[in-house]
C-alpha cells in the first residue's frame, strides 16, 4: 500500500529551479493538483521515479500572484496548468500552449474561484421529512 | 501547398466519447492537431461539498463507465489509508478479482473499437460477443453489468460463494479459448498488420518525457505497472509488466492482447488462494488527513489526491486519470501521419474522455 | 503473417445459432442476483425512516404521518443500501426490469390496513 506522501514545501520563486533539478534526475511529472483554501490556493506537484513519489507543495497567497509555468521543462504540464487557470482563476505565466480560458467551458467561470462563489450546481437532495 | 483544416469529432463514428480535433492537413498528410476538450465536463470534483464521504463512493464509481470498478476501489483505498482501516484479506482478494475482470472487459471493448476503426466489423462483433460473457459473470456476482456498486469503505458489499467460484473458473476456461481465437486474428492477420504496423511510433525517451502511462508507455519499452506497488492482493500475487520495444500501434495492440491472458492467470491464482473470513469491517468517524493513492487502471496509472479535515465532507478530491496523461502523447504522434490513420491513432491511446474531464 | 485468418471463425459461426437473443420475440435471460429494480414487500414497514436517510440520491422518502413511502424511480440507482439497512426486510431488489416510465413522478406505497 502507499506510504505517507513525502511533501516538500517550497516558495513560488524556487519552483522552476527545483523542477529543473528533478528533471535532470530523470523524474517524470505525474500530476499538478490545486486546492482552494479560504485565502489562498495550495498547489501540489507530484513527480515519480521508479514507483517512488515525491511531491512539492507551494502556496499562492492572494489573487494576484502569478504562477510561473513549468511547461518549458515538462511539456505535458500545459494541460494541468490550463485546467488550474480555468477552474481556480490562477494566472499562469509562460505557457507554451495557452488555451486562454477555453479548455473547459463551464456555466460559471472559475467554479473553484473562491469559497463563496455561487455555483451552478443543482439543489441538494430533498430532506427526508418534508 | 495550401493547407486545409478538417474538424474531427466530437461526433464521429469511431469515437466512443466526444473529443474535438482540428486537423491541419496538407494534401492528406496531417501537419498539426489542435485539441479541444471540455464537452462532458460534469464538475464531479466540486460534488464533495454536497455528498458526504460514505456516499461519495457512488459518485467516484460513476466518473467513468468502462473503468468504473477501479475508480471506486481507489477511492476506498485512499479513505482507508487516511483512516488507517485494515481491510480483511478476503475483501482484498475479491477486489482484485473484480478489478481484473474489469480489465479484461475494458481491453475486449478496446479491441472491438480498434477493429471498428479499421473497418473490420466482424472482428468487432466477435470481441464484444466474448465481452458479453464477462459481463454476465460480473452481473451474477455484483449485480450490475457496468457500474458494479460492490466496493465500500472497509471492504466489499457482496461475497462470491464457493460454487460460484467453480462456475466462474469453468467459464473463464471457455472465455480464454475464445480470446485466443480473436487475438490470433489481431496479431497475425495481414490486413490488420498493414493498418497498424509503423503507425504512430513513439520512442522510449519521448514516451517517458511526455508523461505517458499504461500500455502506451509499456509498448515503447518502459517497464512500469502500478500493480507492483502491492495494493489489494498484489502483494501476494506478483505481476510482471508486459513490454514491447517497437512503440507503434501494433505494439500497443499486442501489449493489450497479452494483458488479457495475464489477467486470466491472475484471476485463477486469486480464486485459488482466496482466504476465508469476513468481507467488510465497520468504519465509524470522519477522516482527517491527506493521501495520494495510485492504482493501475486498464488505461494506465490513476492517481487520487484526497484531503480531509475531520468533517463528513472531504475538503478536496482530485483525480488524475490516465487518458489525461496520454493526451499530450497523442498530440505529438499525430503530425506526419495520413488522414486515414487518424482514427487508429486516436483510438490507440484508449481514450476515455469522460474520465479525463470528470 | 497469415491471410484470411478470420475465415475459420467466420465459417464456424455460419453453422452455429446466433449469440444474440431476438428480444422481445424471445424472453430475456435474467441473471440471478442482478440489481434490477426495487420492490416493496408490503405489510412489514414500520416507517422508521432509516432507508430514506441512507439513500444516496434522495430517491426514497417516508411520510410517517400518512403512512406512505414514495420512490422516484428515475433517481434510484439500485445501489441496495436501503435493502441492507431495513430492520424489517420490507425492501427487495429483484432482477429484471421494471416498466418504462413516460412521466416524471414519484410512486407511492401504503401499507394495506388489514
Amino acid at each position: 500500500m502507499t506510504q505517507e506522501p513525502n511533501i516538500e514545501a517550497i516558495t513560488v520563486d524556487q519552483l522552476r529551479d527545483k523542477v529543473r533539478v528533478l528533471r535532470e534526475q530523470g523524474m517524470r511529472l505525474v500530476q499538478i493538483s490545486a486546492t482552494r483554501l479560504p485565502d489562498e490556493v495550495e498547489l501540489t506537484y507530484s513527480f515519480d521515479l521508479n514507483d517512488c513519489l515525491s511531491n512539492l507543495r507551494l502556496v499562492l497567497p492572494g489573487e494576484d500572484t502569478v504562477l510561473p509555468s513549468i511547461s518549458e521543462i515538462f511539456g505535458c504540464a500545459i494541460l494541468y496548468e490550463n485546467e488550474i487557470h480555468d477552474l481556480f482563476n490562477v494566472r499562469v505565466d509562460g505557457l507554451t500552449v495557452d488555451f486562454k480560458g477555453n479548455l473547459y467551458s463551464t456555466s460559471v467561470k472559475y467554479p473553484f474561484g473562491s469559497t463563496k462563489s455561487p455555483c451552478a450546481t443543482p439543489e441538494p437532495a430533498p430532506a427526508a421529512n418534508p | 501547398m495550401s493547407r486545409t483544416v478538417i474538424p474531427f469529432g466530437p461526433q464521429h463514428p469511431v469515437l466512443p466519447e466526444p473529443v474535438h480535433l482540428d486537423l491541419v492537413v496538407e494534401d492528406e498528410k496531417v501537419i498539426e492537431a489542435r485539441p479541444s476538450i471540455g464537452f462532458i465536463h460534469r464538475g464531479l470534483e466540486k460534488l464533495v461539498e454536497k455528498k458526504d464521504y460514505v456516499e461519495f463512493v457512488y459518485v467516484a464509481e460513476r466518473v467513468c463507465g468502462i473503468c468504473s470498478f477501479i475508480h471506486g476501489q481507489t477511492y476506498c483505498q485512499a479513505i482507508e489509508t487516511i483512516m488507517d482501516v485494515k481491510v480483511p484479506p478476503r475483501a482484498l482478494y475479491l477486489r482484485t478479482v473484480w478489478g481484473e475482470l474489469s480489465r479484461i472487459h475494458s481491453h475486449l471493448l478496446w479491441l472491438g473499437l480498434m477493429a471498428d476503426a479499421m473497418g473490420f466489423e466482424s472482428l468487432f462483433m466477435h470481441s464484444w460477443r466474448v465481452r458479453e460473457k464477462i459481463l454476465n459473470i460480473i452481473e451474477a456476482t455484483t449485480g450490475g453489468r457496468v457500474i458494479f456498486g460492490s466496493c465500500k469503505i472497509g471492504g466489499v458489499r457482496r461475497d462470491i460463494e464457493a460454487d460460484a467460484i467453480t462456475r466462474i473458473l469453468k467459464e473463464i476456461d471457455e472465455i480464454e479459448k475464445d480470446m485466443r481465437g480473436i487475438t490470433k486474428v489481431f496479431l497475425d492477420d495481414h490486413s490488420v498488420k498493414a493498418r497498424l504496423c509503423g503507425v504512430g511510433v513513439l520512442s522510449k525517451q519521448d514516451a517517458y518525457d511526455l508523461g505517458c502511462v499504461g500500455p502506451m508507455l509499456r509498448a515503447s519499452g518502459v517497464s512500469q505497472d502500478m500493480r507492483r506497488l502491492g495494493y489489494a492482493a498484489f502483494s501476494d500475487i506478483p505481476v510482471e509488466p508486459i513490454t514491447r520495444t517497437e512503440g507503434d500501434s501494433y505494439a500497443r495492440c499486442a501489449v493489450r492482447c497479452e494483458e488479457l491472458f495475464q489477467s486470466v492467470r491472475i484471476i485463477r491464482t486469486a480464486l485459488a488462494k482466496i482466504p476465508g473470513g469476513e468481507i467488510a469491517i465497520k468504519v465509524t468517524g470522519n477522516p482527517n488527513g491527506e493521501t495520494i493513492t495510485r492504482t493501475e487502471q486498464p488505461r494506465g496509472e490513476v492517481i487520487y489526491h484526497i484531503k480531509a479535515n475531520a468533517t463528513k465532507n472531504l475538503q478536496r478530491f482530485r483525480v488524475r486519470t490516465p487518458t489525461f496523461a496520454n493526451l499530450p502523447a497523442m498530440l505529438s504522434i499525430l503530425p506526419g501521419c495520413d488522414l486515414a490513420d487518424v482514427p487508429v491513432i486516436v483510438l490507440t491511446i484508449d481514450p476515455c474522455i469522460s474520465c479525463t474531464e470528470r | 503473417m497469415s491471410y484470411f485468418s478470420m475465415s475459420k471463425l467466420a465459417l464456424k459461426w455460419v453453422f452455429t445459432t446466433p449469440a444474440t437473443t431476438s428480444y422481445p420475440f424471445e424472453p430475456r435471460i435474467e441473471i440471478d442476483g442482478s440489481r434490477g429494480w426495487l420492490v416493496f414487500t408490503d405489510d412489514d414497514c414500520v416507517y422508521c425512516n432509516v432507508c430514506a436517510k441512507k439513500c444516496p440520491t434522495g430517491a426514497l422518502q417516508v411520510i410517517r404521518a400518512e403512512k406512505t413511502v414514495t420512490l422516484d424511480r428515475l433517481s434510484c440507482i439500485t445501489c441496495g443500501c436501503c435493502v441492507e439497512v431495513c430492520p424489517k426486510d420490507s425492501l427487495k431488489l429483484s432482477s429484471g426490469h421494471g416498466t418504462p416510465q413516460v412521466t416524471k413522478g414519484r410512486e407511492s406505497y401504503q401499507r394495506k390496513e388489514g
